[in-house]
């Protein structure tokens, strides 16, 4: 092999290395850290473990916000229409968070069903619906069609 | 019908970018001079009818003429002038118009500062530039005209800007970020033509350099003032969130940054060639998927702008043209570009090169982060997830580490060999010092220090030292000190200055990573809450009337030990025209320190919920960034630029030969870019 053949070689070699090892810690940093996305509806099938890290969304129901008086407390209930979810928050909630408007709030469930934020997000523009409580209230409108025409279905049978 | 004079000089734009995107590139391939001299004045005509359609829109704002959809959607009466105008960069469409602006000013600057560069070069970028703008004009005329009406009833009143935009930062940070973003396809267009006419050599990366730099130097800023701007307008106290639009400008940013180091071997050796190419089209690729993820409504984000699917197919066609387009000139034309010296294991070149490997692996990582929710989505068929910023913290801080310490190597080391003796002799009192100092400097402070402080202490001190070593090695040769300081070229003290930012911005972001402290509290007027060694009274709020808010503000006693600091006055406002609330921060910005207090919402008898934050060493993040970006444009400025280009101007007037026939042979492969 002549030694400028060699050096190239050389250097793809320490290349090929270093990306292989880039791309195996990125896998792995992604493997630990993502996020999954359940909807009301799935947390109330039991989808979720308690004490697993998720995102969960959907609309803040109407009149459920409670403020505890002494504390930063706050706890709301997040429904998609077909299920709730009951969510207890330490800390400052988003300028946009209303009553009747979508969040994704971050943290865990506990073993009796009420989800601990840890984080809680609201949209930033009056006109946009985020991703993510769009697909929720989707999810829960299929489920709900799909309901009554089983429903339906069912009486035809009767 | 103004508004329709704007639409009107839009669509000449349009006609003449097509204009602009043949002719010139006919005449390059055919030798043309006529044609090829047409690029200019075409440019200018491009620039001047965009500049018509920009200051209408403007004006649109500025006489609240609401028949106009995006005016009628972004401002109303009661906006403050300032915001008015500043809105036309307020939504989609005006931004569009904006940044479309952006490559058409970007373009006269190349017609202006080329007068040395050979014709048929000049010709070739800006046709390529104006094929960009072809895409640009047809996508606003198509799907997103910013001079729609609504007609025939407007609406009485607008609906106002987005709150949490009427703000400073917003009248400058979209304009230097769209500056620094668009300067990329400079660059580009300079790779593309370069791969057509084949001509890639000492010269064409000096022509290059200017503009990389500047471009980087500028989106630098613009990201800078971004993260500024959400550290004290979003209130959540950070300055950099890992969001999916914060991504693509970085990612843009660290594959700038890789070109500029590549593009000083190509101009010094004559190395790395086909991949400086391969990187401007990288980082322009990535300037244009940072426009996508915004403006196709993908992603959640306080950048997104409201949805609308066929824009995200349009950018997304346009996308894969340019990338298919280049890439396949690239692997046509590419395997041409031969280095033309080789290099031994410890030269300038190999550092450079994992410089480049580094800073491409990075930007590799945050594009797996950043797109992978999304590909996700697509592959499992619906479901959803984030990727929190542990992923990018993971992959980014240790890769950050490792460039700040080739960082103190790099700039020592010589071209094509570099002894390691020398390497030694030249660094290793640097290390020693270093690591002494790096541990002994923190301790002093306290002893009770976190591993991670010692390690951002002895990497800063390492690149510092360095430098001053370098700095005492390249001066020594001179009459006195400061004769041989003075002698260093202009490029030489941009490079010092903009490492030096780098090491502060890293180190200013680590330190307020490790030392920050919040503390969130429901206060009765009165009441007080301890955080570090500071304590916040809450003396309750007042009524604050703005001009297009109403807003609560409260009053926050900064005391340190028994001594009063100052006071703080954050607001919760309320924008009467949409009904939106925002906060406005209570910030007290030093150099070692913030304090910064963000409020909540009210409870009963006057109480209110806040958050509380002390945050050591923030302002060295943006300081350190203008550092960068002085470092850069300092750079730009080097004397060697100009002069040289008189040189050059004889130069290639006798090499006119070789040139024309290398243009002649590639016709092919200017057909299959156009």
């Amino acid at each position: 092999m002549k030694p400028h053949r060699r050096k190239t070689l050389g250097i793809i070699i320490f290349i090929a290395a270093g990306l292989s090892v880039a791309i195996g810690l990125s896998l792995y940093a992604l493997s630990s850290n993502i996020d999954l996305f359940f909807t009301p509806t799935q947390i109330a099938a039991g989808e979720v473990q308690p004490g697993q890290r998720i995102r969960v969304g959907g609309m803040v129901k109407e009149g459920s916000i409670r403020h505890s008086e002494e504390q930063l407390q706050v706890n709301f209930i997040t429904t998609d229409y077909a299920h709730e979810v009951d969510v207890q928050y330490n800390g400052i909630l988003p300028d946009l968070f209303r009553e009747g408007q979508g969040i994704v709030a971050e943290g865990s469930i506990t073993p009796e069903g009420q989800f601990l934020a840890s984080r809680v997000l609201a949209k930033h523009d009056e006109n946009y619906m985020s991703v993510e409580v769009k697909a929720a209230m989707d999810a829960a409108e299929r489920q709900r069609v799909m309901g009554q025409t089983q429903g339906q279905n069912q009486e035809g049978f009767q | 019908m103004i508004p329709e004079l704007g639409n009107f000089s839009l669509i000449l734009a349009f006609c003449l970018s097509i204009l602009l995107g043949v002719i010139p590139m006919v005449g390059a391939a055919r030798d043309n001079l006529l044609w090829m001299k047409l690029a200019r004045p075409l440019t200018a005509g491009i620039f001047v009818f965009l500049s018509i359609s920009l200051l209408i829109l403007g004006y649109s704002f500025v006489t609240d003429d609401f028949s106009v959809a995006f005016v009628a959607n972004h401002s109303n009466t009661a906006l403050p002038i300032q915001y008015k105008i500043t809105a036309v960069w307020g939504g989609h469409e005006g931004s569009f118009l904006f940044w479309t602006w952006m490559l058409a000013a970007w373009m006269l600057a190349v017609t202006v500062f080329s007068k040395a560069m050979p014709e048929d070069f000049v010709a070739r970028v800006l046709a390529i530039m104006g094929m960009i703008c072809v895409g640009y004009t047809l996508f606003m005329l198509a799907t997103s005209n910013p001079f729609d009406r609504v007609l025939p009833l407007p609406p009485a009143d607008g609906a106002d800007l987005n709150a949490a935009l009427q703000d400073f930062a917003f009248i400058i940070h979209p304009p230097s970020l769209y500056m620094g973003y668009v300067g990329f396809s400079v660059v580009f267009a300079f790779a593309i033509a370069a791969l057509i006419s084949g001509r890639l050599d000492a010269a064409w990366a000096r022509w290059c350099r200017p503009w990389a730099n500047a471009a980087w130097a500028i989106l630098t800023l613009g990201l800078s003032l971004g993260s500024w701007w959400a550290y004290y307008e979003l209130g959540w106290g950070g300055w950099w969130a890992w969001d999916p639009v914060e991504n693509p400008p970085l990612i843009t940013w660290l594959l700038g940054a890789a070109m500029i180091h590549s593009l000083a071997a190509t101009e010094k050796r004559g190395v790395f060639k086909s991949w400086t190419v391969l990187l401007a089209i990288m980082a322009f690729a990535s300037s244009l998927l940072g426009t996508f993820i915004t403006r196709s409504g993908l992603l959640t984000s306080v950048h997104a702008f409201a949805t609308d699917p066929t824009r995200g197919v349009y950018i997304l066609g346009f996308l894969g043209l340019i990338i298919g387009g280049s890439l396949l000139l690239y692997a046509i034309r590419a395997p041409a570009l031969k280095s033309e010296f080789g290099f031994g294991s410890w030269s300038r070149e190999v550092f450079l090169l994992a410089n480049n490997m580094i800073l491409v692996v990075a930007s590799a990582a945050i594009l797996l982060g950043t797109l992978y929710p999304m590909v996700y989505q697509a592959m499992s068929g619906g479901d959803l997830i984030s990727v929190g910023p542990p992923y990018f913290n993971t992959i980014f801080i240790p890769l950050m580490g490792i460039l700040v310490v080739l960082m103190g190597i790099g700039p020592i080391s010589r071209w094509k060999k570099t002894s390691a003796t020398y390497l030694r002799q030249q660094l290793a009192r640097v290390l020693i010092a270093a690591l002494v100092l790096g541990v002994a400097i923190p301790v002093l402070f306290t002893l009770d220090v976190p591993v991670a402080t010692i390690a951002t202490a002895v990497l800063a001190l390492w690149v510092i030292f360095a430098m001053a070593r370098d700095l005492w090695t390249k001066s020594a040769n001179k009459a006195s000190r400061l004769a041989g300081l003075k002698g260093l070229s202009l490029s030489y003290w941009g490079m010092q200055l903009a490492h030096f930012g780098f090491v502060m911005t890293m180190a200013g972001a680590c330190l307020t990573s490790i030392y920050s402290i919040e503390r969130s509290v429901l206060l009765q007027p009165g009441q007080s809450a301890e955080l570090g060694n500071y304590t916040f009274v809450f003396n309750g709020t007042e009524p604050v009337q703005g001009p297009n808010y109403i807003a609560d503000e409260a009053t926050i006693r900064v005391i340190r030990g028994d001594t009063y600091l100052l006071d703080l006055y954050p607001q919760k406002q309320l924008y009467t025209a949409s009904g939106t609330p925002a906060t406005k921060m209570g910030i007290d910005g030093r150099f070692f320190r913030d304090l910064f207090v963000s409020l909540g919402d009210p409870r009963a008898n006057g109480a209110w919920t806040m958050t509380m934050y002390v945050k050591p060493f923030v302002r060295w993040v943006w300081i350190g960034t203008i550092f960068i970006a002085l470092g850069g444009i300092l750079a730009v400025t080097d004397k060697r630029y100009r002069r040289y280009k008189v040189r050059r101007g004889e130069a290639v007037s006798i090499n006119a030969e070789p040139d024309s026939a290398a243009s002649a042979g590639s016709v092919s492969g200017g057909g299959l870019t156009s």
